[in-house]
């Protein structure tokens, strides 16, 4: 066999055992899914957990067809997924405006370091009944709770990320007589980019928490409302049937953010 | 009239706890078309002396004027190179050689050619759309030369450019600034802490003295040398003898037992 010949095969060999190892992967997510959900029937099934409190996989999934069928699981979800993605995005935003004013005057950042200390350690669902009270029981004030939650972090987080760029780069567009706006727009901004997509990330998760518990306090619609519906009522299966729901859909909001990541991030990695 | 004219220049940088003098009286002039070094031990202010000259902040005391004009007035007449490229990694090639063009709102058809046209004389062609991390150092420190000289500022200033470089890529590279600088006649000013840098490249060496900065001397570099390219200075038989008279006058800088 040539040298050539020989480091070909030892690639295909290479390339095989990273193939085999991801199967192996795959096929021990798989087991414990299957293990987590067959488990959890045979044990409702048998009376090893209570079925009333623990339901079973197999009546969430009735559940689930008959609420897709008569069309209430689509609205309440509809009205939480869309409270969930305002309440993202306008946090998300309002703290990168409020990092990049910061920012823009360190005069008021040195001002504001207090407050945001004070806001950030405070829990922001307590804020609940107030926005409440001042918003109305209504979609806005569950789009706010949502927002509140993750708007200071974010600020925190991204103007720490503003003042961390590199000052060299700074120099750079100075000797070319750009002025602050430019800087911002050219240097601190993209060089941030890593910084804000992480906290998306953080956010999606936050908000998620926020429009639950907004629902909790205050709505007659939603996947929140659900769980504290079916609370009162002792109706666990719809409990359940709300938390697989959001599972499933605060990951599909996390993949989306990470597709954006790999959209916006370009440095020819 | 003087080309750049540093006139009794002193600097001093404030903290809370300290005052330090980074530049004392320091009085220099430049002619137009020179090329000229900063030479020193660290310490020496060099680089502060750069960025006052680039009009990125002004000295406590003294002026610098470029043509008559105050540096702190005049937009894009100085280029800047840093000791690392700086290049914006998530711009590709042609969004950072016209970034310069871009801040100052002169992006023009003719300019655009011209900036790309210099890449191609720098011996980078098709890297246009390509990102700086797929370069190789000396690549990237080429791109940023391109990017700096893409504005066409009066004076450049160099800020130990070749010293991230290996040994191979730097002598490779003074010969490519020197040669594009001399047919450019661009006036140039290279911070180095590279004697042999210093004497091959440049008219004219300023030696500058630590603690606080000061201009302690002034060599001109023979005729001989100053034709020569940087790569052939080193081997001239002029060259050892203005080494040693260099080296010679820096040792005589360090207080005794600092090494």
């Amino acid at each position: 066999m040539s040298p050539q010949e020989n480091v070909k095969f030892l690639h295909q060999k290479y390339i095989q055992s990273l193939n085999r190892e991801k199967k192996w992967v795959r096929f021990y997510q798989a087991v414990i899914f299957i293990v987590f959900f067959s488990g959890w029937e045979l044990a409702s099934q048998k009376q090893w957990i209570d079925p009333l409190i623990f339901s079973a996989p197999s009546k969430v999934w009735g559940l689930f067809l008959t609420k897709i069928q008569d069309g209430t699981l689509m609205v309440d979800l509809g009205y939480t997924l869309s409270e969930t993605v305002f309440g993202f995005i306008l946090g998300t935003f309002l703290g990168t405006l409020l990092a990049a004013i910061l920012w823009w005057s360190p005069m008021l950042s040195k001002i504001a370091d207090p407050y945001l200390v004070v806001l950030n350690s405070m829990p922001k669902v307590a804020l609940g009944p107030i926005l409440i009270v001042a918003l109305g029981p209504s979609f806005t004030s569950i789009v706010a709770m949502g927002a509140i939650i993750s708007i200071i972090i974010t600020t925190i987080v991204v103007y720490t990320s503003f003042k961390e760029v590199d000052p060299n780069y700074i120099k750079v567009l100075q000797t070319f007589g750009a002025n602050r706006f430019q800087i911002f727009r050219e240097a601190i901004l993209p060089a941030s980019f890593p910084t804000i997509i992480s906290t998306l990330k953080v956010n999606v998760g936050l908000s998620w928490v926020g429009v639950i518990v907004g629902e909790f306090l205050v709505s007659s619609k939603g996947l929140g409302y659900m769980i504290i519906y079916g609370f009162q009522v002792f109706n666990f299966t719809l409990v359940m049937l709300s938390l697989l729901v959001i599972a499933v859909f605060a990951t599909v909001m996390y993949q989306l953010v990470e597709l954006l990541e790999r959209k916006l991030i370009k440095n020819g990695s | 009239m003087d080309f750049l004219k540093v006139d009794a220049v002193h600097h001093t940088y404030f903290t809370k706890t300290s005052a330090v003098t980074a530049l004392s009286d320091v009085s220099l002039e430049v002619e137009e078309g020179e090329f000229v070094s900063f030479l020193g031990p660290s310490g020496c202010g060099k680089t502060t002396l750069l960025s006052i000259i680039a009009g990125l902040f002004e000295p406590t005391e003294g002026t610098v004027t470029l043509e008559g004009k105050r540096v702190e007035t005049a937009e894009n007449e100085i280029g800047y190179m840093l000791q690392q490229d700086y290049l914006f990694p998530w711009k590709n090639i042609e969004e950072n050689i016209l970034l310069g063009l871009k801040i100052g709102n002169s992006l023009t058809p003719d300019k655009k050619a011209y900036a790309l046209k210099l890449l191609q004389e720098m011996g980078l062609k098709g890297v246009e759309t390509q990102f700086p991390k797929q370069l190789s150092g000396g690549m990237r420190q080429r791109v940023a030369l391109v990017r700096t000289l893409a504005t066409g500022p009066k004076l450049l200033m160099l800020d130990e450019p070749f010293s991230a470089l290996d040994y191979q890529t730097k002598l490779k590279l003074e010969d490519l600034v020197s040669d594009t600088l001399k047919s450019f006649g661009k006036t140039a000013i290279l911070v180095t802490h590279d004697i042999g840098e210093a004497i091959s490249m440049s008219d004219r060496v300023f030696l500058f003295s630590a603690r606080p900065g000061q201009l302690h001397k002034t060599f001109v570099i023979p005729k001989e040398l100053k034709d020569e390219t940087p790569f052939n200075a080193r081997n001239h038989e002029a060259y050892p003898a203005i080494f040693q008279t260099i080296w010679k006058e820096l040792e005589s800088l360090e207080p005794a037992g600092e090494r």
